[in-house]
């Protein structure tokens, strides 16, 4: 299998999030970058699937500027073969989306690989874009990736339930809960070959810019919590009938 | 110009979230001074259709092909992009729920269109389009300008009101050409959520956290939501050691949500957990440790013991749905 497998560079789950010039950047003072949990979940399963015998090469892309290339190599510590970097500040997901296809096209790739959504800006748009832009199959948000003879099992979240599917290669999946169990830690003999590792830096082709970030909020400041008695419980079924009327 | 709104059926029944994407998609269509039409894929009765009236919406398009019983992204992309072109559509909207997510991206490439997902409110502008989104997994909101004729968007749930509109809708047939290779990922099983009351759609959820120390512990938090018609949702570790199922697991790697009220028993509240729960309108947090970061969060709080909260909250509970 050949598994081109895209990895996003996020903050930290525990980030605070600011903003600055205006509202209209995310501040990255003190924020700390990480693989895309779900990507993380991603190449874990890819490979588990590896070290249980299967012939299996994985590529990590990223679409950025250099400064993200820790978090490249962070995915080849885990256990990623080579790794590309578009050289681009990514505007917006069909600008991600079709440098990835244009890198499919060039390649012998299975299966292109997404997180389920991004953690900064929540789109889950960049694997449909993929599949639409090569015009290949998608699934979105698998919980379940195994390997079946030449075919590929899954699951996805559909409304009111989940669809059991069956895929041959090649197709667009975006990992989520339960792609993988656990994700790996890179482990010290990882850290050390991921530097040795191939990193190839391509320049990106042109798309245009369809959406624009303008301003960011906060959420508005929550008045503090009100605190009731445990032995007076009924004063809370008062609260939230009278007061906050949700019940 | 049109309004597309793609409106999921569920066994020929459309749920709430459809009605709210409805009252949205006429709102800015009454803007735009254009007309808000609906589509739906499978085979829904007339009555059902006709319901979708009652919030405005003037047309309902009604695709009925065989071959389009199981979910296929490829498949249903193709089958709005079509019905897209056919009515001239410039704004499409769905719901950010599983079909929403997986038909959008695709069709936005389709159709040259930009897209916001995760929309929060109206356009606050139509030209240019602006529309504000969830952002960093609920922790701010994002206002996007999309710059293309065409405009994609997926609504949040519970973030647009259900307004009632009553229209005289036509109900039109369509039959959609289905591209080649649109099943090739094949659909094998369809296994349904039945009876349960599923987390997104639930307007209270009860949750516990590892607090509850064992999964024989959730009798009380069922009987909880059973008294008070609600869902019943968890934190990860709680799925993670199997005290509950996956499909239950809230927070920034479960399923976001935003329940008029959402009752927190035994969690701490850590980040991620509150990323996939700081939308509820309402929060209470029962726990026994003061310190708990959910207490900053909650709009309500008792520092006590779950094992005796729980059970006389319960009682209280009872009391007040019998008494109405
Ligand atoms: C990348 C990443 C993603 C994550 N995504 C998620 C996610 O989507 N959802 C999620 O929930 N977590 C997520 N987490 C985990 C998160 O950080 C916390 O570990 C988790 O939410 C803690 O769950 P908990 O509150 O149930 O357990 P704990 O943190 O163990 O808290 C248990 C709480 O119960 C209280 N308690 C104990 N006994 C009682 C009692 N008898 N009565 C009342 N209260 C009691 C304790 O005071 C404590 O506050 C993620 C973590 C990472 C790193
Ligand atoms: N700049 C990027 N480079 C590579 N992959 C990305 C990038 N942005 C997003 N992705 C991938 O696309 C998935 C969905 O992202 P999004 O559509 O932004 O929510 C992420 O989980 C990543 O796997």
């Amino acid at each position: 299998m050949k598994a081109l497998i895209c990895i996003g560079h996020v903050p930290d789950t525990t980030s605070k999030v600011k903003f600055t010039d205006g509202d209209t950047k995310f501040d990255t003072t003190d924020i700390q970058y990480i693989v895309g949990p779900y990507e993380e979940l991603a190449l874990t399963r890819l490979l588990d699937i590896k070290d249980a015998g299967t012939e299996m090469h994985i590529t990590a892309i990223n679409v950025g500027n250099a400064e993200t290339e820790a978090t490249l190599r962070k995915a080849l510590a885990m256990g990623a073969d080579e790794a590309i970097r578009i050289n681009a500040d990514p505007t917006d997901a069909a600008f991600v989306a079709k440098q990835i296809a244009e890198v499919y096209k060039n390649g012998e790739f299975d299966v292109v690989v997404t997180g389920k959504e991004s953690i900064d800006y929540n789109g889950g748009q960049v694997e449909g874009m993929i599949g639409a832009f090569l015009d290949l199959p998608t699934v979105a948000g698998a919980s379940l990736f195994e390997l079946e003879g030449d075919k590929i099992k899954m699951e996805q979240e559909i409304d009111g339930g989940k669809q059991v599917l069956e895929a041959s290669f090649p197709f667009v999946v975006s990992a989520g809960k339960g792609f993988a169990k656990e994700p790996r830690i890179p482990n010290m003999r990882g850290i050390m070959t991921a530097r040795r590792k191939k990193l190839e830096v391509i320049e990106p082709v042109e798309q245009k810019n369809m959406t624009e970030v303008i301003k960011h909020y906060l959420p508005e400041a929550k008045p503090a919590c009100k605190m009731v008695s445990p032995d007076n419980v009924e004063e809370l079924v008062r609260l939230l009938h009278e007061e906050a009327k949700v019940i | 110009m049109a309004v597309l709104i793609y409106t999921e059926n569920f066994d020929g029944k459309f749920k709430k979230s459809s009605y709210e994407l409805v009252s949205y998609g006429v709102e800015i269509a009454k803007q735009e001074g254009t007309e808000a039409i609906a589509v739906t894929i499978g085979n829904v009765d007339e009555s059902a259709l006709k319901e979708l009236g009652n919030y405005g919406a003037k047309k309902v398009i009604k695709v009925g092909n065989d071959e389009l019983k199981d979910f296929s992204a490829k498949a249903y992309t193709a089958v709005i992009e079509q019905v897209a072109k056919n009515i001239g559509a410039n704004v499409i909207l769905f719901g950010n729920n599983p079909s929403g997510r997986a038909i959008a991206p695709r069709l936005s490439v389709k159709l040259n269109a930009g897209l916001v997902a995760g929309a929060v409110a109206i356009p606050s502008s139509l030209a240019p389009f602006t529309v504000r989104k969830r952002a960093f997994s609920g922790k701010a909101f994002a206002d996007v300008v999309v710059n293309s004729d065409t405009k994609v968007v997926t609504l949040s749930q519970n973030s647009y009101k259900i307004v009632e509109a009553k229209e005289d809708i036509s109900i039109e047939d369509f039959t959609a050409e289905i591209p080649e290779g649109a099943y090739a990922v094949k659909p094998i099983e369809v296994v349904k959520s039945t009876g349960k009351l599923s987390v997104t759609d639930a307007d209270i959820l009860v949750s516990a956290g590892r607090g509850l120390k064992a999964a024989e512990n959730w009798g009380m938090i069922e009987e909880m939501a059973e008294i008070m018609g609600a869902g019943i949702s968890c934190s990860r570790p709680v799925s993670d050691l199997g005290w509950r199922g996956h499909d239950e697991h809230v927070g920034q790697t479960g399923k976001v949500v935003a329940p008029n009220l959402y009752i927190a028993v035994g969690i701490s509240g850590a980040v991620q957990h509150l990323a996939g729960v700081n939308s509820s309108k309402i929060m209470v947090c029962i726990n026994t440790d003061a310190d708990a970061p959910f207490f900053e969060a909650a709009d309500y709080g008792i520092i006590g013991d779950a094992f005796d909260v729980v059970p006389k909250l319960n009682e209280a509970l009872k009391k007040f749905y019998a008494e109405g």
